[in-house]
């Protein structure tokens, strides 16, 4: 063995503390790092791989047939920004039928329902834009066959499905499976079997592909551009690339920008803790550094050492951190194997690769840097600075805090951090790095609780709808407000059963509700127009922006759907139900996360008939007895109480909040232990004068205090700092999140933290810095006076 | 016959498996009485020093100071001890340079809870009477080795002890600033203060002690108040 090599071996062994340390930081920042690089890889790379494959759609343009002719639509494809187009294709939105399961009758066409799925007339899959995959079976050739979407509706090959409903519905064979990662449409046919079918809502479809598309405003521009060369009011929808990609990535993306701020608070944190031990590490062995350069070491050797020395943890630590970070991988990765079927649940190698050079080529610069001061060094220097005492700091401090009215072990250690200003800075940061990992992920849990709340709309807490007798029930998980039975009977008078919620006793607010399914143009598959009898804020639903609507023809619609037709607040919205087609003023923005289908909230207008009832009741009331009464009422017009249940947590709010408690744990030891670190070389330094405070009368208990009392301020400070440094990357984060999920997210979801919750968070610096500091303060309690006094 | 201040009986030290630094020592001193403890580097002095102080605690024996065995005590209390019965001067002052001379001073009565006013008044009646009052508020870093000494010995009567222990009170000092120190422990003698000194100094030891010990190898060679041993 060298002695180069039995020199770093030695300071690795002896400096435990030091050792553990950088092994732990370096384990966090390449986990943390490795999970927000690779997800944000995984969650790019599949769709950009199959856009580009499918040579994808950057804007699909619908127009009613009504306002303009197949022809105009084509003389689009000169528009500015445009650089490619395909079509125009026919399209029709029709409700689809799928045969019943085994062994079950045959649904009633006349009054059975299905979803509503957009139709798209081609003769093949194309060789322009968008060129849709066959996954299964052949193209459609003639009337009578379909080629369906794959991963939504599961209809295999050689069945047999209706479309359209009433007399005008068709019986159609399925005899394709395709994927359009552009979304165009749910299912294709020949354009003269799609013009057979004779589609309620019919219209053109273009698809472009643009010179530039890589920004919202780029597709906008394009889609302008293409709108005035068409007449007034002719587009009824478009669809950005950037929209479907959002939609398709949106459980991925929603951990990128989490577990990137974790990441780079890791990585901090890291190249803190390095900096900090190295240099410490340095600063308390000058006197050794002397005596090796007197051996002969080179000012390169002496580097050389101190940089393995943190090299060697780090790399374990690096180690540990990529097995970690690409076990955690799997499960999330595992959501977008769904989503195109050909992933790796592993993450991509040369991302393992390059956030482990990263952060060991950042670990070697720090400690560069830090023993940059050894190499510097002369050998009589180290040595004559190795046995001088240091310049006194903080001499000002140590005597304002001698006059302070409080026991003199907490003065003399309050004073403490003035001394060693560096030292007292570097765990400043440390404990600002713990507290805002937590404040961050304690508003990250509340944010995620109230999306599932708002998500979830459970703020009522019983549904009356149809069912079998006044029995209550608890729904089952994740059908939110929907009652477990279907709506009440057409027969039921609804003043009935206001009068008999009236009648009850402890009835808190109630509305009334009629749910249809509905088409909006611009919008592939079923959308859902939901009627209530006054605006529904207090069952759960979160406006983004705008107001709830005040009366009928004003609607509040969630962002998908602003998004998917292009509309803002003040724009209309055409919706169409199998009775009517209404035109509304779009007033509120809702948040409606997680769901695919469309949706539109708006009040019902004259001759409206609820046919479900959603109730609060007073507050402190017993819900079981209160349910069981009022079913009793209500059993014979036919309708069932069901009892709200909130459902089992989303998987990706388990998953976030796991990962956020693992990481946070993660950084919160870290910079524990950075603080130990930090304490333990001041205890080093200072041990004689801990002697000469012992020899004088301090008992173990009051060394104790002194140096608790030492990182007090500092505790409280790092606090001060990482709280609000917590909720500035929360308010950065949250909105951010909501984006790569595809929603804009509500200000209840945003503001979460109170005066009184931020305070405690601050305290818990303080805490965090005592924990940190208790183990050097006990073995500081520990030192034998004698041994103490000895020390130089 | 009057109770002896310490009391030691049959003390062994020993570290490691090397000879023992206190072999079978057994002494009393009096209260009032001046003792210098000689011998060569390495005698065990020193050691003898530390176990009085309760700072070190016998491998086998006792050691008894002021009635409570010494090393007996805990920690906690060993330090209380020190507090109350203990002034200890040493060779290189031991004084704290981030902290005034004045606050050097009132540290031991500080740490013994003391209030504020009566730690004042004691600690500037100290400084006045050891002649270093002006330097009450200048930091120990900016005073001469006699008048660093002479701060030391300030601190170590703070809090009224029976006993003021000294290592090597004048080994780092000059001719001069040695004669001071020499002086003022003799002039504390006098006032009736039991000290016990640990020195190579035989001035001093003849100067200030009223009996001296001898130690060689561990053991008591000498005893000026038993006459000699060997």
């Amino acid at each position: 063995m060298s002695a180069l090599s039995k020199v770093v071996r030695s300071g690795v062994q002896r400096r435990w503390v030091q050792t553990t340390v950088i092994t732990l930081a370096t384990a966090a920042a390449v986990t943390a790092g490795l999970l927000g690089v690779g997800l944000l890889v995984a969650s790019n790379a599949p769709f950009d791989h199959a856009f580009g494959t499918q040579h994808g759609a950057h804007l699909t343009v619908q127009t009613a047939s009504t306002k303009a002719t197949a022809a105009q639509l084509a003389a689009t494809r000169d528009a500015d920004g445009v650089a490619e187009a395909t079509g125009p294709f026919p399209v029709g939105q029709i409700m689809l039928l799928p045969p019943a399961p085994p062994g079950m009758p045959a649904p009633d066409r006349g009054s059975a329902r299905g979803p509503v799925i957009t139709v798209a007339g081609r003769t093949g899959p194309g060789t322009g834009v968008d060129r849709v995959t066959l996954t299964e079976g052949r193209w459609a050739r003639e009337p009578g066959e379909l080629v369906l979407g794959d991963g939504g509706l599961l209809v295999p090959v050689g069945t047999t499905v209706t479309l359209g409903e009433g007399a005008a519905a068709q019986d159609v064979t399925v005899v394709g499976l395709a994927r359009s990662v552009s979304g165009t449409a749910d299912a294709w046919t020949t354009p003269a079997a799609l013009t057979a079918l004779h589609p309620p809502q019919t219209g053109y479809q273009m698809l472009y592909r643009l010179a530039n598309a890589d920004t919202a405003a780029q597709v906008t521009a394009a889609r302008q551009a293409i709108a005035a060369q068409l007449p007034a009011g002719a587009v009824s929808g478009a669809r950005s690339w950037i929209t479907v990609k959002q939609e398709a990535n949106d459980q991925i993306s929603v951990f990128v920008p989490f577990l990137l701020a974790f990441g780079g608070l890791s990585l901090l944190l890291s190249v803190l803790i390095v900096g900090t031990v190295i240099a410490g590490a340095v600063g308390s062995t000058l006197r050794r550094i002397g005596v090796l350069k007197a051996l002969g070491f080179t000012p390169a050797q002496v580097v050389r050492a101190y940089v393995a020395q943190a090299l060697i943890p780090a790399a374990i630590g690096a180690a540990l951190g990529l097995a970690a970070g690409n076990l955690i991988a799997v499960p999330l990765l595992s959501r977008t194997e769904d989503l195109y079927g050909t992933v790796s649940l592993t993450i991509a190698p040369w991302v393992d690769l390059a956030v482990l050079a990263a952060v060991l080529t950042l670990v070697t610069v720090t400690a560069s840097a830090a023993a940059g001061r050894a190499g510097r060094l002369s050998a009589v220097d180290a040595l004559a600075v190795g046995r001088t005492p240091a310049a006194h700091r903080g001499q000002y401090a140590a005597r304002i805090a001698a006059r302070l009215p409080l026991p003199r072990p907490v003065t003399l250690g309050l004073a403490r951090p003035f001394s060693a200003p560096v030292r007292a800075a570097a765990m400043v940061v440390a404990i600002a790095f713990g507290a805002a990992a937590v404040t961050l992920a304690s508003g990250l849990a509340t944010s995620l609780h109230r999306i599932q709340i708002a998500a979830d709309h459970t703020g009522a807490d019983l549904v009356v709808a149809g069912g079998p007798g006044g029995a209550q029930q608890q729904p089952p998980p994740g059908t939110g407000s929907r009652p477990a039975t279907g709506p009440a009977p057409e027969s039921t008078d609804p003043a009935r059963v206001t009068a008999a919620l009236e009648a009850q006793d402890r009835t808190g607010r109630y509305l009334g509700l009629h749910e249809s399914d509905a088409t909006v143009p611009g919008m592939s598959g079923t959308t859902r127009l939901a009627e209530y009898t006054d605006a529904p804020g207090w069952t759960g639903y979160a406006l983004v922006s705008g107001r709830w609507f005040t009366r009928p023809g004003e609607a509040v619609v969630p962002t998908e759907l602003l998004r998917a037709t292009d509309s803002e607040l003040g724009d209309t919205v055409t919706v169409t139900t199998r009775e009517k087609t209404t035109t509304f003023t779009i007033v509120g923005e809702v948040f409606d996360p997680g769901n695919n289908d469309g949706l539109v909230l708006t009040e019902g207008g004259a001759g409206f008939r609820p046919d479900t009832w959603q109730v609060a009741v007073a507050d402190g009331t017993d819900l079981g007895a209160y349910a069981q009464a009022l079913g009793t009422a209500l059993d014979p017009l036919g309708l069932a109480v069901h009892v709200e249940g909130t459902g089992g947590a989303d998987e990706l709010v388990v998953i976030i909040d796991a990962l956020a408690g693992l990481l946070t744990l993660m950084l919160v030891t870290v910079a524990g232990l950075g603080v130990l670190n930090s304490v333990v070389l001041d205890v080093r330094d200072r041990v004689h004068d801990i002697g000469i405070h012992k020899a004088l009368g301090m008992t173990p208990r009051q060394t104790l205090t002194a140096v608790l009392a030492s990182v007090a301020l500092i505790g409280l400070v790092g606090g001060l700092i990482g709280v609000p440094a917590g909720v500035w990357l929360h308010g950065i984060l949250l909105p951010a999140m909501g984006h790569g999920a595809g929603v804009e997210l509500p200000g209840v979801v945003l503001s979460v933290f109170g005066p009184g919750q931020l305070a405690v968070f601050a305290l818990g610096g303080l805490v965090l810095a005592a924990a940190g500091a208790f183990l050097p303060a006990g073995w500081a309690a520990k030192t034998r006076t004698a041994t103490a006094l000895r020390t130089e | 016959m009057t109770e002896a201040l310490i009391d030691l009986r049959g003390v062994s030290r020993r570290y490691d498996s090397g000879p023992p630094a206190l072999d079978d020592v057994s002494l009393t001193v009096a209260p009032g009485e001046a003792v210098a403890i000689l011998g060569p580097s390495g005698s065990g002095k020193s050691t003898l020093l530390n176990l009085i102080a309760g700072l070190d605690k016998p491998t086998t024996g006792t050691v008894t100071v002021g009635g409570t065995r010494i090393d007996e005590l805990g920690e906690a209390r060993a330090a209380r001890y020190r507090r109350a019965t203990i002034g200890m001067v040493f060779q290189f002052f031991n004084l704290l340079d981030d902290l005034t001379v004045f606050d050097n001073v009132v540290l031991p009565a500080q740490l013994a809870g003391a209030g504020r006013g009566e730690t004042t008044r004691r600690a500037t009646e100290l400084l006045r009477g050891l002649g270093i009052d002006r330097h009450a508020r200048a930091y120990p870093g900016r005073l001469s080795g006699g008048e660093r000494q002479r701060v030391a010995v300030a601190r170590a009567l703070m809090n009224r002890p029976a006993l003021l222990l000294a290592d090597e009170p004048t080994g780092a000092l000059d001719t001069a600033s040695g004669a001071e120190v020499r002086r003022l422990l003799t002039e504390l003698h006098a006032d009736g203060q039991t000290i016990v000194l640990v020195t190579h100094d035989r001035t001093l030891a003849q100067e200030c002690a009223t009996r001296t010990i001898e130690v060689v190898d561990g053991r008591i060679a000498a005893d000026s108040a038993l006459a000699p041993l060997r």
